[in-house]
């Protein structure tokens, strides 16, 4: 069974996010990038299965800065192939451009399966999982928080609020957004990924030029305003906890 | 009768790994074991495991190591040393046999999950806490007079103060970083810290079995320390002084380096004229691991605990050598959640519960990862109310008298 | 070009989602500065019914066996039959488990822009403008919504759902349904959520946990201090997926929308999927060591505090009350 994860790397929210001069982006002075954690759940996930039956697990990102270490991180994992997608996207890219540079590119591979975290923070116009279904006419299914293969169909566990779950079912090939691994992302020794990258090489694929069409133009970034928000309570514990409860009897749950 | 070997019998993993521990110094002493049970029983988790490390070597010499891995026992070691200290053979067998133990388990993915977020910040973001570099020196805010940066300073230094992960951004630890930056001040210390080029030194994060994460660390920190003109470096984390000591020469990365307690020992003349008295205590002090039992260095925090005026200096039943451990060591810190479950009872509160059997006042730390252990223990023993945690710096802040 | 905006009504089980109502709320303002009719968009089989308090003009109701079961490829040609054919300006879907999973496979196959993470839809100069929330909700993005059409998801929390209620029943246009083709997925059974001890959407007191809370064990601060008021321990997802507390008890965009009196938040920096299920609350309170945590946008009240030290002393203090 052949299975595709594609993962991204996105802005991470460790570091303070700050607007750009234009006031249209983000500053990418001191921007981190980490990768997106749904699309680590998505490379648990396909390690997984793995594990339980025979699969070939290809990892494919574009080439921004630190997709080196993730995609090095995933063969430590278990993952059998590397692809690095060159292309201009320093400048940051829509989802709608991804996906049709993927769409390009995925056929060649003859995935069985593709996997991809269901969504990321910088999402604004839908997300990759789906728009890259509808560019290779393939069924799709989000939310999905359990994948098991049986008899040359999927069945994924989708998630729907109220903790309500669908098992469903899809015939081959799938593309899957994944929400949760069945397990959390598993720890990979640095010792481990240092190996793999002695040992396995990224491959490169230039990417088609990119179309953005059906994303939009953002007008303004800006951040909300702090401080319309709470109330901030001062003091010590003790007068803090005064106060808690002072409120709470004026609610009434005290 | 000669045997004749023709083939090679084929190595057990047990055989492997015993193997693998004559690699650590003095490694091969593990092969005069006594199975005397010391280290089993010095243990502070001992009665706990699954695993205590003498049954570990019973297990490795039956070729049952498998069944040590298994288990997650060997998390409940938090890399006191006490072992080590207790082994009549001086087997090396927290450097050796469990701290290996625990690569092995890392490596097939036998992690706690809080362990596994520690070790993950402290790759992404250089400390364990996923805090950004970028916040490392904040703690210099709180002061009124500035702290050097080497990258600003631009010109020889002669101490390298290298402040550490918790000391920098734990709370209750830039307490203790404030307070040991005013004593270096008002001793006219030439000094400078890293700051954001600082990372964690990596210590805890090697005795809790990554290896390759230890190495990666020093690296950045050998590059960084590499870069500026400075003497000598201290530091009031015994983890990291063990590191820079012990550890980091073996990769190439070589400097004198002292432990705050010490360093400000040699100078305890120059500093005592600032010393006035702030009642009279009873202060009785905690020898951290790390400085003590792993590197002996006993006597110089009691030195500087008596300089200070109005301080009655008592010993614990547990001290120097047989020190209580708080159980931050080893990962131990990130560790918390996992021990709590299988323990109920944490090793700090048995260290309170001495401090509070000798009636003191305060207890006295040297090591950045207690004063948020034992607060948090003082709250659960009874009795240990009235107890205050300080670390030696913060006593000697406390007692100096108008700063000139 | 039509002027009308199109909401797509998620339902599951027999029952209207709560998203659905902020849609047509929203709907409803901006359809004033559009000119148009607010259309609901019903897909089903047999659930006619489910369209009587749906404050729309009109009901869009397609009735199919194909459609009994929320799947992405059956919704997806039965909107896009209906898009074809009445071309709206805006089609406002629910950035949910439903709408996320069709919304962007409409956009590629008719060639349709999208915006996702909407929390508000306004109007300026004749131009329709968007507002996003983005990185967990510490980031806004405005832009212009492309002529002649849209297609939006939107988050809760900008409109008020009791808006896009209504009592009487809107007039309901059955439209056939298309030829599906190449249908594929199927759904093998739903698995209702573990009856728990507790249905946290009707308390009126959470004691909420987040990250913040670090491991299993410490959640016994928290209950604590729910034991000691009479209130309910729920949680983040952080928390659920580590399994240290069941899925009864998640508050979230896969869990449960709640509206106590009291929305204690320790340890919970306020990510949108999160937050988009507490602004029911009447009052939250958070307690965060983060100034800068997003819970503190919607909070009434906030403590910048480490939870460990506050939340034992303020449990001691009601205890001894």
């Amino acid at each position: 069974m052949n299975i595709v994860v594609l993962a991204k790397l996105v802005p991470d929210l460790v570091e303070e996010l700050e607007i750009n001069d234009s006031g249209t982006g983000l500053d990418m002075t001191w921007l981190r990038l980490i990768i997106n954690e749904l699309d680590d759940h998505a490379i648990e996930q396909a390690i997984l299965l793995k594990e339980k039956s025979p699969a070939h697990v290809t990892i494919m990102a574009p080439d921004i800065e630190g997709v080196d270490d993730i995609l090095f991180t995933a063969a430590a994992k278990g993952a059998d192939r590397m692809i690095k997608i060159l292309g201009d996207f320093e400048e940051g890219m829509t989802n709608h451009a991804l996906s049709r540079v993927y769409a390009n590119i995925l056929p060649d591979l003859n995935p069985d399966l593709i996997l991809t975290g269901v969504q990321a923070h910088e999402d604004l116009d839908g997300s990759v999982g789906p728009l890259l279904a509808a560019f290779l006419k393939m069924p799709y299914i989000g939310y999905v928080a359990g994948v098991s293969i049986e008899n040359g169909n999927i069945l994924a566990t989708k998630e729907y609020p109220g903790g309500l779950n669908a098992e469903m079912s899809a015939t081959l090939p799938v593309v899957l957004g994944i929400q949760a691994a069945e397990t959390p992302p598993r720890y990979v020794a640095v010792s481990k990924v240092r190996q793999a990258m002695k040992s396995s090489e990224i491959e490169e694929i230039e990417a088609s030029e990119l179309d953005a069409s059906g994303s939009t133009l953002v007008e303004r970034m800006y951040t909300p305003k702090v401080g319309e928000g709470a109330t901030i309570l001062e003091g010590d514990l003790e007068e803090v906890a005064d106060n808690l409860i002072e409120i709470f009897k004026e609610m009434g749950v005290l | 009768m000669t045997a004749t070997a023709t083939q090679a019998p084929e190595l057990s993993f047990s055989d492997t790994f015993y193997t693998s521990l004559f690699d650590v110094a003095d490694g091969e002493r593990i092969r005069t074991c006594l199975q005397c049970g010391n280290c089993s029983g010095v243990c502070p988790f001992g009665y706990l495991m699954g695993f205590p490390p003498g049954r570990m070597i019973a297990h490795l010499r039956a070729g049952r190591f498998e069944n040590v891995l298994e288990s997650d026992s060997v998390w409940m070691c938090v890399s006191c040393y006490a072992c080590t200290t207790a082994c009549p053979k001086e087997i090396p067998l927290t450097p050796g046999l469990l701290t290996r133990t625990k690569e092995e388990m890392l490596l097939a993915g036998n992690v706690p999950t809080e362990l596994q977020d520690a070790l993950m910040n402290s790759q992404r973001y250089g400390n364990p806490m996923g805090e950004s570099p970028r916040k490392r020196s904040l703690w210099t805010k709180g002061l009124d007079f500035e702290v050097p940066i080497f990258k600003e300073a631009n010109r020889h230094v002669n101490v390298l103060w290298f402040v550490s992960d918790y000391p920098s951004y734990h709370p209750r630890v830039q307490l203790t970083t404030q307070a040991m930056a005013k004593i270096l001040h008002i001793l006219g210390v030439d000094f400078a810290i890293l700051g954001p080029e600082e990372n964690s030194d990596g210590d805890s994060q090697r005795l809790a079995g990554e290896r390759g994460l230890f190495e990666m660390l020093a690296e950045k920190n050998g590059k960084a320390f590499s870069k500026y003109d400075f003497d000598t470096i201290i530091t009031s984390d015994p983890h990291a002084y063990n590191a820079f000591k012990n550890e980091y020469p073996t990769l190439g990365i070589s400097y004198p380096v002292q432990h705050f307690t010490e360093y400000v020992a040699e100078r305890i003349d120059e500093l005592i004229p600032h010393l006035e008295e702030n009642g009279v205590r009873r202060v009785t002090y905690h020898d951290p691991c790390y400085l003590g039992r792993a590197n002996g260095v006993y006597d110089a925090p009691r030195t500087l605990l008596k300089a200070i005026p109005g301080v009655e200096l008592v010993e614990m039943p547990h001290s120097r050598s047989t020190s209580l451990c708080c159980g931050g060591g080893g990962g131990g810190m990130w560790l918390d959640g996992f021990q709590w479950e299988k323990a109920h009872v944490r090793l700090s509160e048995w260290r309170i519960q001495e401090a509070v059997n000798v009636n003191a006042d305060i207890l006295a730390v040297a090591c950045p990862y207690e004063p948020p252990r034992f607060e948090d223990a003082a709250k659960m023993v009874q009795g240990a109310g009235r107890l205050v945690v300080k670390d030696i710096a913060e006593l000697l802040a406390d007692s100096i008298g108008d700063m000139d | 070009m039509s002027t009308d905006v199109f909401v797509v009504i998620e339902h599951l089980r027999g029952k209207v989602n709560d998203i659905s109502y902020v849609m047509l709320a929203a709907a409803r303002e901006i359809s004033d500065a559009t000119g148009g009719e607010v259309l609901a968009v019903l897909l089903g089989s047999d659930v006619e019914n489910l369209g009587s308090d749906l404050a729309a003009n009109r009901i869009i109701y397609m009735d199919s066996p194909e459609l009994s079961d929320f799947t992405s490829e059956g919704y997806q040609q039965a909107i896009a039959a209906i898009i074809q054919e009445r071309n709206p300006r805006l089609v406002l879907f629910g950035h949910t488990s439903i709408g996320m999973d069709v919304a962007s496979l409409l956009s590629v196959n008719l060639e349709i822009p999208l915006v996702s993470s909407c929390l508000t839809i306004s109007s300026a100069d004749g131009t329709l403008k968007y507002t996003s929330q983005l990185y967990g909700g510490k980031i806004m993005a405005e832009g212009s919504l492309s002529e002649p059409s849209t297609l939006i998801t939107m988050v809760p929390g900008g409109y008020n759902p009791e808006d896009g209620q209504s009592s009487t029943a809107a007039e309901i246009i059955a439209v056939d349904p298309p030829q599906f083709e190449g249908l594929r997925i199927s759904v093998k059974e739903y698995i209702e959520p573990e009856a728990g001890d507790v249905d946290i959407s009707t308390e009126s007191l959470l004691i909420s946990v987040g990250r913040g809370i670090q491991s299993e064990d410490n959640i016994e601060i928290a209950e604590e201090l729910a034991e000691a008021m009479g209130g309910v321990v729920s949680a983040s997802r952080p928390v659920v997926d580590q399994g240290w507390l069941p899925t009864s008890r998640l508050v979230g965009k896969s869990g449960y929308q709640v509206k106590p009196k009291v929305y204690l938040a320790l340890g919970i920096s306020g990510a949108p999927e999160h937050t988009e299920s507490i602004t029911g609350s009447e009052t939250i309170i958070a307690i965060n060591t983060d100034p800068a945590a997003p819970i503190f946008n919607i909070a009434k009240y906030g403590v910048v505090e480490d939870i460990f030290d506050l939340v034992p002393v303020l449990t001691e203090k009601i205890e001894e009350m």
